[in-house]
């Protein structure tokens, strides 16, 4: 009897304690549940498009026909931001764990990080009316001098709202991801390892290739692959700056789409087919950007014990 | 060989290093060159910071080279390239504030702030800027919207992603289901925003017909983007609080729940509410999700649940693409620079109560 005595007076923290459990676990589940719920009606709001007359598809030649080119687009869009960003984000988080004296350098990886605080949709505003209008001299000058590259064909946009102007602004808006996460990596190598390699000799320079960049390539390829996922994704700098069209080789002239600002675009209009076809859109840029993120997960996690980038 | 003493020889200690002058010389030869350069092709500044900066990284190198080595010259390439990958960085960023603000700060009016675009069409666009009159017509719709969605999406994101978060880390132990959620919580923070609203546009079709577009959509959108951040910073507040608190409130006899949401949540208070701060400043800008699943309003709806609305990225994005007037398209892009202003203001303050509340409320550790 006594054991239930001791039962009795904590009866309402019992059930407190039952349903705080269960809350906190329905809530876990809700979060896969949701999950599988964007790709469950993703797939069946795009199910139509399988069942369509190909002839009525935009393009009127299916689906794959349709899906295909700005699937392209979309990949050489985040190719051109990776390209450019990798390198750049590197070089900015070297240079604040390695290179800025110590008394500025947290400061100056805030200011960095201020880069990712501003909204997605100003960076449109700002490739659009300030960045293609400078960038369209440049293009001029190219398909001029070196137009013989399909890259470079000419005649080049006047407006410069060109393909490789949406990359540059793209790579703006990845370069905070890349540098804060290669940032994390570089500051945890370790102090024994970078000072040995100082103790030898070594300038800065070889220091660094030899103590810090090994240790972080693995970081280094998971926050580039990070990146890869948000430039992929990324729709409103696309929407506003590429002025769209049929696929070009040419990075300087117009044309060229991503899936993103396509469904951006079309989608405040669309109804009954269409709007399967957008959203059968979203759903590959879905599958897409998974593949690449789990990716990026799965390398960050193999080297967990010794990286900081999770 | 008694002439040998007589002739001037470097010192040994200096041998092999540059003087400290050496490379303001070669940077304002440099400048110089770059300037002769760019006037090759039409002088203007940004060719000659190209020609300038590249001329004195090769130059700088070579000089390097030809007094140091090959060893110490690579070094300062690469000091040259660190260095620069920093001020290129910091060239965007300047600029985006600096057209923020000075295209944003003449379209900051009262009237910008309290009127909506309801009956502002383009004919009247047209008259001012035939008349140069002053612009009519603000965001205050916009303001409204971006409020209302932004807090409906913390209302419906923070329990979950808070839950959640206190599951993973107080009553998991690190099982499958754990480690699922875990996984796809990660996977969940890489959905393009655009995707996060298909899926809400996509749900709410299905439950109430096709076309239904209201700011609740918008905020279902927001959420599926906000909860992945919520629980990623919960979850690392969480871990952070010693166990000893939690041993100490078990051995007093208290009850598990009890010791979360009088022990562990109120130690772990300011980083969790940075957290979240930090969340509704990412989703509030926000377009894409917006655009898809909330339609576009030019009147005040405070109703979230009915009718479309409209939110600041959204409101610029309109104003920049489709021009209230086709003709006379200053009015709207100031009306839009106007609104980035009040948006990244926004961010920012959002931001910086993040970091005050992480340090004001953060807990005393001495005594």
């Amino acid at each position: 009897m006594s054991t239930n005595a001791l039962k009795r007076t904590g009866g309402a923290g019992e059930s407190g304690d039952k349903i705080f459990s269960g809350a906190s676990l329905a809530a876990g589940c809700l979060i896969l549940a949701a999950l599988f719920s964007v790709a469950v009606f993703l797939i069946v709001e795009a199910l139509p498009v399988l069942g369509a007359d190909p002839s009525d598809i935009t393009g009127g030649e299916g689906f794959l026909t349709y899906i295909f080119p700005i699937v392209l687009g979309t990949v050489i869009a985040a190719a051109i931001a990776l390209l450019i960003a990798t390198p750049l984000g590197i070089g900015v988080a070297l240079f604040i764990s390695h290179y800025a004296p110590r008394r500025f350098a947290q400061g100056l990886g805030y200011v960095i990080d201020l880069l990712a605080a501003i909204p997605s949709v100003v960076y449109g505003a700002w490739g659009y009316a300030v960045l293609a209008p400078q960038l369209a001299i440049a293009y001029a000058w190219l398909a001029a001098n070196a137009g013989w590259l399909p890259i470079f064909e000419g005649p080049a946009s006047q407006t410069g709202r060109t393909m490789l102007t949406a990359g540059i602004v793209l790579a703006v808006m990845v370069l905070p991801i890349i540098t804060s996460l290669s940032r994390e990596i570089f500051l945890q190598t370790p102090t024994l390892h970078e000072e040995a390699a100082l103790a030898m000799g070594a300038t800065r320079w070889e220091m660094i290739t030899m103590a810090v960049l090994p240790f972080a390539r693995p970081g280094i390829i998971s926050a580039a692959m990070l990146g890869l996922g948000r430039a992929l994704g990324e729709t409103m700098a696309v929407a506003l700056v590429l002025s769209g069209g049929a696929l070009t080789a040419s990075l300087i002239k117009s044309g060229n789409q991503t899936i993103a600002a396509e469904i951006a675009l079309n989608f405040p209009e669309a109804f009954g087919l269409r709007l399967s076809e957008l959203i059968a859109a979203g759903l590959v840029l879905f599958l897409i950007t998974l593949a690449v993120n789990i990716v990026a997960r799965w390398i960050i996690s193999r080297h967990k014990e010794f990286s900081g980038a999770n | 060989m008694a002439n040998a003493t007589l002739t001037p020889r470097r010192s040994q200690l200096t041998k092999g290093r540059m003087p400290t002058y050496t490379l303001w010389v070669v940077l304002a030869a440099s400048i110089v060159v770059g300037a002769a350069l760019a006037a090759l092709v039409g002088f203007s500044l940004v060719p000659w910071a190209i020609f300038s900066a590249i001329l004195f990284i090769v130059a700088g190198t070579a000089v390097s080279a030809a007094i140091e080595g090959e060893r110490k010259a690579k070094n300062r390439l690469a000091l040259f390239l660190v260095y620069g990958a920093f001020l290129i960085a910091l060239l965007p960023l300047l600029s985006v504030i600096w057209t923020v603000l000075e295209r944003g700060v003449p379209g900051l009016t009262y009237n910008f702030l309290f009127t909506s675009m309801n009956g502002v069409t383009g004919a009247i666009d047209n008259q001012v800027v035939a008349e140069g009159t002053p612009v009519l017509g603000g965001a205050y719709h916009a303001i409204v919207g971006t409020l209302q969605i932004t807090l409906w999406a913390t209302l419906i994101s923070v329990p979950i992603g808070l839950l959640a978060a206190i599951y993973l880390v107080e009553y998991s132990t690190g099982g499958r289901l754990a480690r699922a959620i875990t996984f796809f919580v990660d996977v969940m923070t890489g959905i393009p925003s655009i995707v996060a609203g298909l899926f809400a546009a996509a749900l709410f079709g299905q439950l109430f017909g096709p076309g239904t577009r209201t700011g609740f959509v918008a905020a279902v959108a927001l959420s599926v983007l906000m909860v992945p951040v919520v629980v990623r910073s919960t979850e690392e507040m969480l871990k952070i609080v010693p166990n000893e608190l939690r041993e100490a409130a078990y051995a007093l006899g208290v009850r598990k729940w009890r010791t979360i949401t009088r022990v562990v949540i109120p130690t772990a208070i300011s980083g969790i509410a940075s957290g979240v701060t930090l969340a509704i400043a990412r989703v509030i800008g926000e377009t894409a999700p917006i655009l898809v699943t909330a339609g576009f309003a030019r009147s005040i709806n405070w109703n979230v649940f009915g009718d479309w609305m409209s939110t600041l990225p959204t409101f610029i994005y309109y104003q920049i693409l489709t021009p209230t007037s086709p003709t006379a398209t200053d009015p709207s892009t100031q009306r839009a620079w106007a609104a980035a202003l009040v948006l990244i203001i926004m961010v920012m303050l959002l931001n910086l109560a993040a970091r005050l509340i992480a340090r004001l409320f953060a807990p005393k550790t001495s005594r």
